[in-house]
């Protein structure tokens, strides 16, 4: 199934992403991933939300979050025509033997050794979602014990910019 | 001017000239109750929370204003979640207003505390949890504001209980701003003209006319239309009274119980234009088979509906009334009236035959053992004047009533039409007698929806409301018997309802007058009696079990 990126601006209220989440769920549509956080506006927070589905889901998933009075405004992003990124936490077993390995790993994907003991090393990778899933191929064969990862958050290439506006005709 | 948010909330009903509320009370909700003693809105007291959701609902649909409901928390909430789900599923605009615990409470499990708007979430169009009695002017004037514009529908307010007694200082805002809700109006000029363009070049247009239509007060619009050009109408559920049932380019009602007539015009149709309606899955079931052989022209106020259920060719988002405005400006008329007359004929040859099968009944030599609904309902029609209001159960007495009454004028018929609630009927005719006290209201009922709502003739005897009560009791649930004789073979399960009280003794225990009939012969007398004043009359119609739907 086509992933597809939306970038939604809501009201930052209690409850708006029990709202979000709990239209997901009744309507089926599914969520790959979703990440909110407060924008240059306190008042707004943007959500970022990769579905999985195809146009037409899409397009119904986009209308129905546009209906919820929370939600100011909402954009599907371009694949081209915008930044992604992730930020991932792999925790792998690393001992005396392989650790400089896995260094060395790290270090190719310039990504950051930010915990150590004697049979782990945590790695924290961000990046394209390609990028953070090549990392995890090449850890896979030392033993990944836990991974975290934040959603997906994405940003317009250019001056092109996501805004509240009184504009009618937006 | 200072003030408690009890006396806030009663204050703002009053700026948005709320005549009527229905409800019930509790401890939460007790300052509010306290407030409302110093007012001139008049309070309906339910015998059930859901006869006050489902009361504001009624009124709200004969009057075109919003309905308001009032309950406390925890179970008092909870019980008006059907009728805020009725609302939503209907589009009618409601407010629901409860108490709940104290602020700091909220969370611990407290005593007759419910997460409402948790649970409502996905049923209101919007809803609020005031915690700051400062809000309450603001998140007043929002909600109504936001229940009665564009598609409306349920919003819900929960204050707790400390924020009613807290105080505050009084300022109604002059408007509402709210980023996120903006609804369209005007139709984009564009499409208006495709949509023009289309409908002139199609050689056998239908229009199927839904709520919509009548939400926005467009009946003269859509008859207007319909008549320019010859374009036989077809209505939903919703859409019934939206042009008079005897109407000549009126087919009735389309989907699965409705008309033959409707649903040949709109399978041989070479464009369908829908009309505030949502294309439900009752009224139009293959909708993907209807897209590929017709052009489907959609204009709705809700983005989010077109598109939906059914590929459309054009879509308009706007006021269906402003844009049929848009459009009569510059539709050509048509006097070709060849496909309208196919319609005609089409008609005349079902009604025909639904008038020989009725007229086999009336010529029966011995008096028939039941009441025929197809035979009484016709009648009963012409015994009302034009602009009586008929809401119905839920079932069998929702289709007879809705293939067989004649409706002349808009916000005549109630109906629950997306949620199909048993018990809707009873409490939303006190509502709609309520909202228009002037005009007879009458509800089609069946044995088993009357049940479901029967406390709600507490409420009748408590105002001296006079509704007319046409019960239906075949002993049976009815619609699902019906399903389970088809879908499952004839194995009933659990739709005989044999042991039924006596209804009739039941309304006299109210004060109520009433009579059971069981013949066809006995049903125009019967008729004159129930309709010979404006007080409350419950007529008991024994049916076939077997009598079929259609």
């Amino acid at each position: 199934m086509a992933k597809h990126t939306l970038s939604v601006l809501v009201e930052n209220h209690a409850g708006v992403l029990s709202r979000v989440a709990g239209l997901f769920s009744r309507r089926g549509f599914n969520i790959d991933s979703l990440a909110v956080g407060v924008t240059e506006n306190p008042e707004v927070s943007r959500m970022t939300i990769v579905v999985d589905g195809d146009e037409h889901t899409v397009e119904q998933v986009s209308k129905q979050l546009n209906k919820l009075v929370d939600v100011i405004k909402l954009k599907k992003l371009d694949v081209s025509e915008s930044i992604k990124r992730e930020l991932t936490l792999i925790k792998v077993t690393a001992n005396a033997s392989n650790r400089t390995e896995i260094i060395q790993i790290v270090g190719i994907f310039r990504a950051n050794i930010v915990d150590v003991s004697k049979t782990t090393l945590t790695i924290e990778v961000s990046g394209d979602s390609d990028k953070v899933a090549a990392l995890e191929d090449m850890l896979r064969q030392f033993g990944i014990k836990e991974i975290v990862r934040t959603g997906t958050i994405a940003i317009e290439r250019g001056n092109r910019i996501i805004k509240v506006t009184n504009n009618e005709e937006e | 001017m200072r003030m408690t948010g009890a006396e806030a909330i009663v204050k703002a009903l009053e700026m948005e000239k709320t005549d009527v509320i229905f409800g019930y009370p509790g401890a939460a909700i007790s300052p509010f109750y306290d407030a409302l003693l110093g007012s001139s809105i008049t309070h309906i007291l339910t015998r059930h929370e859901q006869g006050a959701a489902h009361g504001a609902n009624g009124y709200a649909r004969v009057t075109g204003r919003v309905g308001v409901c009032v309950a406390t928390s925890g179970p008092g909430a909870t019980n008006l979640i059907t009728g805020i789900a009725n609302a939503y599923m209907d589009s009618i605009p409601i407010i629901a207003i409860t108490g709940q615990v104290p602020c700091a409470m909220i969370g611990t499990d407290a005593f007759q505390e419910a997460d409402i708007t948790g649970a409502t979430a996905p049923f209101s169009k919007h809803n609020y949890l005031v915690k700051d009695a400062e809000d309450l002017p603001k998140t007043i004037k929002e909600a109504f504001h936001i229940a009665a514009t564009g598609r409306p529908g349920p919003v819900v307010i929960d204050v707790p209980v400390d924020v009613q007694n807290s105080t505050l200082d009084f300022k109604y805002p002059k408007d509402v701003d709210i980023k996120g809700y903006k609804p369209t109006c005007k139709g984009h000029p564009m499409q208006i003209k495709k949509a023009v363009a289309a409908l002139e070049a199609a050689q056998r247009p239908v229009i199927c006319a839904g709520g919509g239509v009548i939400a926005a007060n467009a009946s003269e619009e859509l008859l207007e239309l319909a008549q320019r050009r010859n374009i036989p109408v077809a209505t939903t559920l919703m859409g019934i009274g939206s042009i008079p049932s005897n109407h000549p380019l009126n087919c009735g009602m389309i989907g699965t119980h409705g008309k033959r007539t409707a649903n040949y015009a709109l399978n041989h149709a070479d464009l369908v234009l829908i009309l505030g309606a949502r294309v439900g899955d009752r009224a139009i079931g293959s909708a993907s088979v209807l897209a590929k052989r017709a052009k489907i022209i959609h204009i709705d106020v809700d983005p989010a509906e077109i598109g939906k259920n059914i590929n459309t060719a054009i879509p308009l988002v706007g006021d269906v009334k402003l844009i049929l405005a848009d459009m009569l400006k510059c539709v050509s008329s048509d006097d070709s009236d060849q496909w309208a007359a196919t319609i005609a004929e089409e008609k005349q040859k079902w009604q025909k035959k639904a008038s020989a099968d009725a007229n086999e009944l009336k010529d029966d030599k011995e008096e028939s053992q039941y009441v025929n609904p197809k035979y009484l309902l016709p009648l009963l029609s012409e015994v009302l004047p034009a602009e009586a209001i008929i809401a119905t159960e839920v079932g069998q007495n929702q289709i007879w009533a809705a293939n067989n009454c004649q409706i002349h004028k808009p916000k005549t018929f109630i109906t629950s039409g997306g949620l199909g609630t048993m018990g809707y009927g009873l409490p939303a005719a006190i509502g709609a007698k309520i909202g228009r006290p002037e005009v007879p209201v009458a509800v089609i009922s069946g044995d088993g929806s009357f049940q479901m709502s029967v406390q709600e003739l507490g409420t009748m005897k408590h105002y001296a409301i006079g509704v007319k009560i046409v019960l239906f009791n075949n002993s049976r649930l009815g619609m699902v018997r019906e399903l389970q004789l088809s879908k499952h073979e004839g194995r009933y399960s659990q739709v005989c309802l044999d042991k039924n009280p006596d209804f009739v003794a039941l309304a006299a225990a109210y004060g109520f007058k009433g009579e059971r009939i069981s013949s066809n012969s006995q049903v125009k007398d019967a008729l004159k009696r129930l309709t010979a004043d404006d007080e409350p009359y419950l007529l008991e119609c024994i049916v076939d079990p077997m009598e079929p739907t259609l």
